[in-house]
């Protein structure tokens, strides 16, 4: 296989999947099913050979139709962009493993409808991973939020208003992004992000790159649901059926953040952000307070998925925290953060699914201790995803915000400090009070039937507490299993991570 | 009174040819605010969308004007204008891309009005706060 074609595989894999499930959908469901995991698969496969050559060879520069940057586009795959890639990929993977049941459960005839979206979603979220031009990269931001749009319109009955409101702010995000390119494209002449990072330095003192600069962060941020521009995020998830919501969660806001990287460490230089502009500083402060916002409002939500929405505002923030310290300790905190939260809210997102899968709804007020007798494995699952979100040792979600720590201790911003250790007392408050209900609350007493008054009261007694297991399917069961043990994996496995993984993206300006 | 005249003058020429220079501009500004405006301010989901729309044209647009050279003809080498002068010359990459600005656009407006159908059907209502209180 020739290795210098695989960032477009990467995006020309899911396209042909969008293309071929209608197709093979109208003779069969199943068919789409298969071929939106094929798809997936293939791209999962290039973006790991493409992370293993990345980081063997150095980067990969392909040239769409043979037209040499800075004139024509350019697909960029290097550690930071192949990473992402494997992590878009390797989530979708599980997701839609799990999603098989879950649709038909939730909505049977619009199967087709979201394993086409799904495919074309991930398209364009490849595709703004891998871009090196900024048109480029707002024609793909637009295909993936269109896409996602859609797939939120899909759910139950509320859902096509909040994916409304999530399409106009949306929409107004990527205006934003794209007035922002119109200046630096007149200041620069080029779109091309590595032309630009070259000519930039000459234009410092320009208004017209600052107002630019300004403008994209604006309109990234919009997309990235950053603290005062979430508004759309959580009615968008909590209303989208969890099918789509386990899709979007973990990876939609993830990619969001990453053009923030790629805007502000890669095309620009960082000094300039961070002393001249505050940019940086004015980013990682309001996901500062993102932090918590999210996690006060989540702790005051009665659904399950309202509360896992509000929480991914909140973890947004920590991505937003690591941008602002813009130094290696951040990069990496932010970059390990991403990833951790990927599996993690894919996980917990799962618990919800697989909650109304088969106890018919999520309310955190209506769980009592039956749960913990019906589903133990999905219990568990949410537990250790759970603690992995509180960030206890030896789990995953520790280890990013060990390294946020210590970036913010390195830079002696004590209020960063103090956020993340407040975040984290927030998050337990609000999950020790599911896994409470999950496992200690008692259940409430069913009534015997007047008619007939049972003769052995204690023979009643053990009737109603026991109750059958009754855990979800294995094609849910195992997604919800694998990415919750994935996550003390993940935490053991993080120094090797951060060495061989996220040490060769920080860029050497840094 | 003369006094008077040339201190108007000089607040006033500045601020002339500020506008002169620049009209173009201050109109896609008020565009792009009367857009934003709709969108947050208004009511009515279909007054919503228009001032979502005005938002995409005015950045459209922005592109466009800012393409724009005095004096500036074809986009391609053309002998007879010869290569001495590079401002005879259009750049087309703007015009090039702004086409594809404007079919997102449309896409995006043809999922709007498929949400807003789909709104209307179940909640029989486009105006917000009614559709909140039936929501509930």
């Amino acid at each position: 296989m020739n290795t210098l074609q695989l960032p477009i595989l990467i995006i020309i894999a899911f396209l042909f999947g969008a293309l071929l499930i209608p197709l093979l959908g109208y003779f069969a469901r199943r068919l789409g099913y298969i071929t939106a995991l094929i798809a997936t698969a293939l791209s999962l496969f290039f973006s790991i050979s493409g992370l293993m050559h990345v980081l063997s060879e150095g980067r990969i520069s392909y040239h769409l139709a043979g037209w040499m940057p800075p004139f024509g586009i350019e697909l960029i795959l290097d550690p930071l962009s192949a990473f992402m890639c494997v992590l878009i990929t390797g989530i979708t993977f599980v997701v839609l493993i799990f999603s098989g049941r879950m649709v038909e459960h939730e909505t049977p005839d619009k199967t087709i409808s979201y394993y086409t979206l799904t495919m074309l979603l991930l398209a364009g979220l490849c595709g703004m991973v891998l871009t090196g031009d900024l048109f480029n990269l707002y024609v793909f931001l637009e295909i993936a939020a269109l896409a996602g749009y859609a797939l939120v319109a899909i759910g139950d009955k509320r859902a096509p208003v909040a994916a409304f409101r999530y399409l106009t702010l949306g929409t107004v995000g990527a205006a934003f992004y794209l007035l922002g390119v119109a200046f630096i494209f007149i200041s620069t002449g080029s779109l091309n992000m590595g032309d630009v990072f070259k000519v930039l330095p000459l234009l410092e003192d320009s208004r017209a790159v600052i107002v630019g600069l300004t403008l994209i962060v604006l309109g990234i941020g919009l997309k990235m649901a950053l603290f005062p521009m979430h508004a759309w995020m959580p009615d968008a998830y909590a209303y989208a059926s969890s099918a789509a919501t386990a899709l979007l969660a973990p990876i939609g806001t993830k990619v969001a953040a990453y053009v923030l990287f790629r805007v502000m460490f890669y095309m620009v230089d960082p000094d300039f952000l961070r002393h001249d502009l505050h940019i940086a500083q004015i980013v990682g402060y309001l996901g500062a307070i993102g932090v918590l916002w999210g996690s006060i409002l989540a702790i005051c939500q009665k659904e399950l998925k309202l509360m896992l929405a509000y929480s991914s505002v909140a973890q947004v923030g920590y991505i937003a925290v690591g941008i602002g310290l813009a130094s290696p300790l951040g990069f990496i905190g932010a970059i390990l953060h991403a990833l951790n939260h990927a599996c993690m809210k894919a996980c917990l997102f799962f618990v919800s699914g697989s909650l109304r899968f088969k106890v018919g709804h999520s309310s955190i007020t209506d769980m009592n201790n039956s749960l913990r007798k019906t589903m133990p494995w999905t219990s568990a699952a949410f537990v250790l995803a759970a603690i992995s979100m509180i960030g206890l040792p030896p789990t995953a979600g520790f280890f990013s915000k060990w390294y946020l720590a210590l970036g913010a201790i390195e830079q002696s911003n004590w209020i960063f400090l103090g956020v993340l250790l407040v975040s984290t007392l927030l998050n337990a408050a609000y999950f020790f009070k599911v896994i409470e209900r999950m496992y200690l609350k008692p259940q409430p007493r069913v009534a015997a039937p007047s008619e007939e008054p049972s003769e052995d009261p204690v023979q009643e007694l053990t009737d109603t507490t026991h109750v059958n297991r009754n855990e979800a399917p294995a094609s849910i069961l195992l997604p919800t299993l694998t990415l919750s043990l994935s996550l003390l994996v993940l935490g053991l496995a993080n120094a090797w991570i951060v060495t061989h993984l996220i040490l060769p993206m920080i860029p050497d300006w840094l | 009174m003369t006094e008077l005249m040339e201190n108007y003058n000089g607040f006033l020429v500045p601020a002339i040819s500020f506008i002169q220079g620049y009209y173009a501009y201050l109109f896609l500004l008020a565009l792009f605010t009367i857009g934003l405006y709709a969108m947050m301010m208004k009511r009515n989901l279909m007054k919503k969308i228009m001032g979502m729309s005005f938002i995409q044209s005015a950045t459209i647009m922005f592109w466009i004007v800012a393409a724009y050279k005095e004096d500036a003809t074809v986009t391609v080498y053309h002998q007879p204008l010869g290569l001495e002068n590079p401002d005879l010359y259009l750049n087309p990459l703007p015009h090039t891309l702004m086409l594809t600005a404007i079919v997102v656009a449309v896409v995006t407006l043809g999922l709007s009005f498929a949400l807003i159908v789909a709104i209307y059907r179940r909640y029989q209502t486009l105006d917000e706060p009614l559709l909140l209180e039936r929501m509930q």
